[in-house]
């Protein structure tokens, strides 16, 4: 048997869907056969759309077997052709008439639209929602201070147990993480300034370098994104989880205001953990440059001490400790704010989560840079 | 053509841990019917569903469907049962990120690359509005539907590949008295228009009584009775009493005058 017969044969036999074109008495007829289903369809549908004359009938006596999508080209046909169709049996005319009466006009399709309206539509939509957010967080700083007040008035409000617990997860549970992160932070430091320092003999100065950028900024500002990667996310995770599960309307009805058990402890927790947090996130930057300097330089720890209590102004512990709480609370308000504007799917979980992050993060940032303007032109340089 | 079932469950065992939830459960699926599975809370009918469409792998026991073993099936004959059934999870389970009519799209792209763009969207919308939805209701997303709408938008995605087998899973909870009888008037619509077989778990008695043929009872870790609910009557089983009998069935045999 030659094989361009075989291989007919065996297309036969899975009773693809076909259709021949026939004229009779002048009318263009389509003769369907095979299996009209969509495991079936083939090129069918394609080469119907590429039809030069509509066809006057189409027959269905040949097919083997329809579906609801095998009904659906032959409506299309139907509708667009006016084609009659003829010799269906029972099963088609039913799907056909169903299919019929699910024709409706397609709804158009949102991404349909020109590239240049989309493009400027979501520059739009997200400066409106960048705006709306600094208002929302500015709106809900308000609420906290409304909260922070009444519990001052009322202190036994306080939920001192919750409070204590965020100090745990906050504070004592990210020592290790971040006392690793500053201790190779402060090697990678004092081994790329005693690289540069040396090709003027000045490497004695790494020690300055050390002692001063990890005081004033990298503890803090290292420990700030530690804090907003670890707790800022928990935060919003566990306050939209609880929102879509409707813990936070199940406290409203109760009569518990959500501002005071939830956000004030975790806010007082990353407010007051972050300046203890970044002080050690300091000591280990320190210890670990002072190991790099010890090996690579030479320089002996009792003298290594000295000299950072000599080039280290005291100031310089101050401008730390007091960028400290003010990043802690930025990332806890910013962590709770997103964490309570999840709304309806757990999708949003993740999207606020994200959301809460950067935005901590970033404004962390931008203050620090507005904290560096004050402090040197208040003369703590 | 012999009266082969669909479905054909012998002695499945399942266990969770120490806990077995099914023992020598025995349940047979015949073609064209709507068969309605009842029982208790934590009987396992929801376990029962997803040992069949193989979600959930069984202890001991056979399981055939279309006359197939589906544990002893390799992945390319898996594939193949599938695309013959559709399954009607409890919420829908319609996926988030995407809106209703890419959602009945998923199978369709998944199974049958050679569909063009336009025909997709043409079937996407049929079906959906098959389902009872209006057309409009196509390029939305999940969650800015109601909890019914999305149910029909998962029924949607479920007959999308015209299966032959579906699975609906308590598909009537949840939704007003109004939008439940309009769903069970849906589902025997489409049974009858499309030749569905349906495996059906229900609280529902008016589902019961409007569109089941059969009625399988869930009780002691196995099937204790199937049937009409006549035959269900007849028995002394004091939990299918109790079912049937008990003021909401009593309300639901009413309704029927």
């Amino acid at each position: 048997m030659p094989r361009g017969e075989f291989i007919r044969t065996s297309t036969a036999m899975s009773g693809e869907a076909d259709f021949t074109e026939v004229d009779e008495n002048g009318e263009r007829i389509l003769r369907f056969s095979g299996r009209l289903t969509v495991a079936r369809l083939g090129e069918v549908p394609a080469r119907l759309e590429e039809l030069g004359v509509a066809p006057v009938r189409a027959d269905l006596s040949a097919v083997e077997r329809i579906d609801t999508i095998g009904a659906w080209i032959l409506h299309r046909l139907e509708r667009d052709h006016g084609t009659e169709i003829t010799g269906a049996s029972d099963h088609a005319k039913q799907l056909l008439k169903h299919v019929c009466s699910a024709d409706e006009p397609q709804p158009a399709r949102l991404d349909d639209r020109n590239l240049i309206v989309r493009t400027v539509e979501q520059v739009g939509a997200a400066t409106i929602e960048a705006l709306s957010s600094l208002k929302g967080l500015l709106a809900f700083f308000g609420g906290l201070m409304i909260a922070t007040g009444s519990v001052i008035r009322h202190p036994r409000r306080l939920r001192l147990n919750a409070v204590v617990q965020r100090f745990e997860s906050v504070g004592l549970a990210a020592l290790g993480i971040v006392g690793l992160m500053s201790f190779l932070i402060g090697i990678v430091i004092a081994q790329q300034g005693a690289v540069q320092l040396r090709q003027f003999g000045a490497e004695v100065f790494t020690i300055n370098l050390l002692g001063r950028i990890t005081m004033r900024e990298l503890g803090i500002l290292m420990t700030a994104i530690m804090v907003a990667g670890r707790s800022g996310s928990a935060f919003a995770a566990q306050l939209g989880s609880m929102k879509l599960a409707e813990e936070v309307d199940a406290m409203r009805t109760i009569g518990i205001p959500p501002m005071e058990a939830l956000v004030l402890p975790r806010v007082l927790a990353t407010t007051l953990m972050m300046p203890l947090l970044g002080f050690y996130a300091a000591i280990m930057m320190i210890m670990g440059g002072g190991l790099l300097c010890w090996y690579e330089l030479g320089i002996p720890p009792a003298t290594f001490i000295s000299r950072i209590r000599e080039v280290v102004p005291m100031t310089d512990l101050w401008v730390g400790l007091i960028k400290a709480p003010v990043f802690g609370f930025i990332i806890g308000l910013t962590g709770c704010y997103f964490g309570m504007q999840v709304e309806g799917n757990n999708e949003q979980v993740g999207l606020k989560t994200t959301a809460a992050v950067v935005q901590a993060i970033f404004l962390v940032i931008v203050l620090d840079a507005f904290f560096a303007i004050f402090f040197s032109s208040i003369g703590w340089i | 053509m012999s009266e082969e079932p669909i479905i054909s469950i012998q002695d499945l065992k399942n266990t969770f841990g120490e806990q077995g939830v099914h023992e020598d459960l025995d349940l047979d699926v015949r073609r064209g019917e709507i068969l309605g599975v009842v029982g208790g809370s934590g009987t396992g009918k929801s376990v029962l569903m997803r040992s069949i469409i193989g979600l959930q792998e069984p202890a001991a026991g056979e399981i055939r469907i279309f006359g197939e073993r589906i544990d002893m099936a390799t992945a390319e004959e898996n594939l193949d049962l599938r695309r013959r059934w559709g399954v009607l999870f409890q919420n829908g389970a319609l996926f988030s990120t995407l809106t209703v009519a890419e959602n009945v799209q998923v199978p369709l792209r998944e199974f049958y690359k050679y569909l063009d763009e336009q025909l997709l969207d043409e079937i996407a919308t049929f079906k959906v509005v098959m389902t009872g939805l209006p057309a409009d209701a196509a390029p939305k997303h999940p969650s800015e539907l109601s909890g019914g709408m999305r149910k029909r938008a998962g029924l949607a995605r479920a007959l999308a590949l015209d299966p032959i087998l579906l699975f609906l899973d308590e598909p009537t909870a949840g939704l007003d008295p109004i939008g439940a009888a309009a769903f069970d008037e849906l589902i025997a619509e489409l049974k009858e228009a499309l030749g569905l077989t349906v495996f059906l778990i229900t609280h529902d008695l008016d589902t019961l009584y409007t569109i089941c043929d059969r009625v399988a009872v869930l009780a002691d870790k196995k099937v204790i009775a199937t049937g009409t609910i006549e035959e269900l009557l007849a028995t002394d089983h004091p939990w299918i009493q109790e079912y049937f009998n008990g003021p909401r069935g009593r309300a639901a045999v009413a309704a029927q005058g």
